[in-house]
């Protein structure tokens, strides 16, 4: 217990990584995969903006991309990452390369949702004479903004997830603290002082997710 | 002086499916099609489901391709238009849905909103044609609820007013009461009847079901494999079908005519000949036909019948059991048949 004190400045440094991390990927990513989801859903065949080649394309890239397991990804990935980022190591980089499995990870729970709109509500739409803009923007994602309020919040504990691996590449979070302080110094105390924290984030996300979730749905 | 032109106008007008499946033939849903609807008709199209009802409307605001052939919308045809010219067709054209397709994101009001916005009309104009709708639909009480919290009925009629805020001349109903009950499908006709009346609204209704086109229709087309086989004056149609596949259709909806089922139990009671009688009640003089059949000492028996109305002109038919002999009913058949339509059972 007295070594956890000892350690608390580092404890809140590490927790504020893990939400500079796991924040930024949350916005990256989520955006990524909105995007790379709206393109499969779109180009799919029968949809607004069917083609085959573009679809193909996608479904094969997130089909890859997603089972490779992360700790494996992060090694695969890194010349790319050196080669935008700048380095290969530490936050930033770890950011980048969270951000980019969560896209694609993401774009298939995006294109899951979308899934779930009645196709005749898009025809009611094509009908007054909406584009796929305004398609998109007034009828897909609001109609589907419960299940997809959903989607990223069972991304954000992923995320966590994947941020802890951090430390193995010189990046810092709660994570890496938990490895450092805990594990390697026989230390329960401090391990599970991280654990708990990181319990307590995805509680209250889920929480707020299910309650934003609910609202968007009127139940 | 030159007939108007005709709102819509098809012209050999085709939709073929490529194959799925290599080497399989190409579907044809809509084959050669031509058909022209005159401002404020109510035109409707019946047909068994699979006959190409649904996708023939939607060659009308391309929603979906046709392959072949001319559409013209008010004298322009528009089958070939790229898609950002075909949005202002659109507004021009409602259309009303079977599951009534209904933004559950918005509150009727918005949804009812939604083509004014894809017009680009202004707030305030947006929401003064709103009100002005919900009030003909009879639901200004429901601006502010959401899809989810109403009844079918009060569903199709958002659908309804949202179809018409834009004010089209032309309103296509696909289907639009097969998803609600009798009762309610009788308000929803009694308010599209109003729609066609009162705004003087070209409608295209997509049926199966005979209460649409005998409360609604004034001219018909029947559908059959993607053809239109027969078309006509509603009364016209259902009263006296030319074609067995019309026929065969128009005897599934109208009240009267014995199914294939019932046509046996009949034939297992009664040992004489079975005839049916088309009763038109403009044409037909009932008494004369029953003086025919009975001068000569035919004796018959009523085993199954019905009458209709459309359009206020009733039509009807009877299904009588004969005995006597053959060929004194033969000569009787030949004297009726000149009065009127004879269907022997056998």
């Amino acid at each position: 217990m007295d070594s956890l004190i000892n350690l608390l400045p580092e404890f809140w440094k590490a927790t504020g990584e893990t939400l500079y991390i796991v924040g930024l990927t949350l916005l990256l990513g989520g955006f990524g995969g909105l995007v790379v989801g709206l393109g499969l859903y779109l180009t799919r065949a029968g949809s607004i903006l069917a083609n085959r080649p573009v679809f193909g394309v996608l479904n094969v890239l997130v089909n890859t991309i997603r089972p490779i397991p992360f700790i494996i990804f992060l090694a695969a990935v890194q010349p790319l990452t050196r080669a935008v980022v700048g380095t290969g190591i530490g936050n930033n980089a770890m950011i980048f390369t969270i951000a980019l499995a969560a896209m694609f990870a993401m774009a298939r729970i995006v294109e899951q949702n979308l899934l779930t709109v009645t196709p005749g509500v898009i025809e009611a739409a094509r009908s007054v004479g909406a584009g796929p803009v305004r398609i998109i923007f007034t009828v897909l994602l609001p109609e589907a903004l419960g299940p997809l309020i959903l989607g990223y919040t069972f991304i954000f504990v992923a995320l966590v997830d994947m941020s802890a691996v951090a430390g193995y590449v010189g990046g810092g979070g709660l994570g890496a603290f938990a490895l450092l302080y805990g594990w390697r110094q026989f230390d329960p105390v401090v391990t599970w002082a991280a654990v708990l924290l990181i319990i307590i984030f995805v509680q209250v996300v889920q929480f707020l997710g299910n309650r934003l979730a609910r609202k968007a749905l009127r139940r | 002086m030159t007939a108007p032109t005709p709102l819509v106008e098809l012209r050999n007008v085709s939709k073929v499916y490529p194959a799925t499946v290599k080497g399989a033939p190409d579907v044809t849903a809509i084959d050669d099609v031509s058909i022209s609807i005159d401002a404020g008709d109510v035109y409707g199209i019946i047909g068994y489901s699979g006959a190409g009802k649904s996708t023939l409307v939607r060659l009308v605001n391309v929603l979906e391709r046709s392959t072949a052939g001319e559409i013209l919308i008010d004298g322009r045809d528009v089958a070939q238009l790229p898609e950002r010219e075909l949005r202002p067709v659109r507004l021009g054209i409602g259309m009303i849905f079977q599951q009534f397709n209904l933004l559950n994101s918005r509150t009727v009001a918005r949804n009812v909103a939604y083509p004014l916005e894809v017009a680009g009309r202004e707030k305030a104009d947006r929401t003064t044609r709103v009100a002005e709708m919900l009030d003909f639909v009879g639901l200004a009480d429901k601006a502010g609820a959401y899809p989810d919290q109403l009844s079918g009925g009060q569903k199709q009629r958002v659908g309804i007013a949202r179809a018409l805020a834009s004010s089209p001349a032309l309103l296509l109903a696909d289907e639009a009461t097969s998803a609600l009950d009798p009762e309610t499908t009788h308000e929803v006709l009694e308010l599209l009847k109003r729609v066609n009346r009162e705004f003087g609204v070209t409608i295209i209704v997509i049926t199966h079901e005979m209460d649409v086109i005998q409360t609604l229709a004034t001219k018909v087309a029947v559908m059959d494999q993607g053809r239109i086989i027969e078309r006509g004056d509603v009364f016209d149609v259902f009263s006296n079908p030319q074609q067995a596949a019309s026929a065969r259709f128009v005897s599934t909806v109208v009240k009267g005519l014995p199914s294939r089922p019932e046509l046996e139990v009949l034939r297992a009671r009664h040992t004489g000949r079975i005839v049916t009688l088309a009763f038109r009640s403009d044409t037909v003089d009932q008494t004369q036909v029953f003086g025919e059949l009975s001068r000569d000492g035919i004796a018959f028996q009523v085993v199954y019948g019905g009458i209709n109305e459309i359009q206020g002109r009733p039509f009807g038919h009877l299904t009588l059991a004969l005995t006597g002999d053959d060929v004194t009913i033969d000569a009787a058949l030949d004297r009726v048949r000149a009065l009127t339509t004879v269907t022997e059972v056998r």
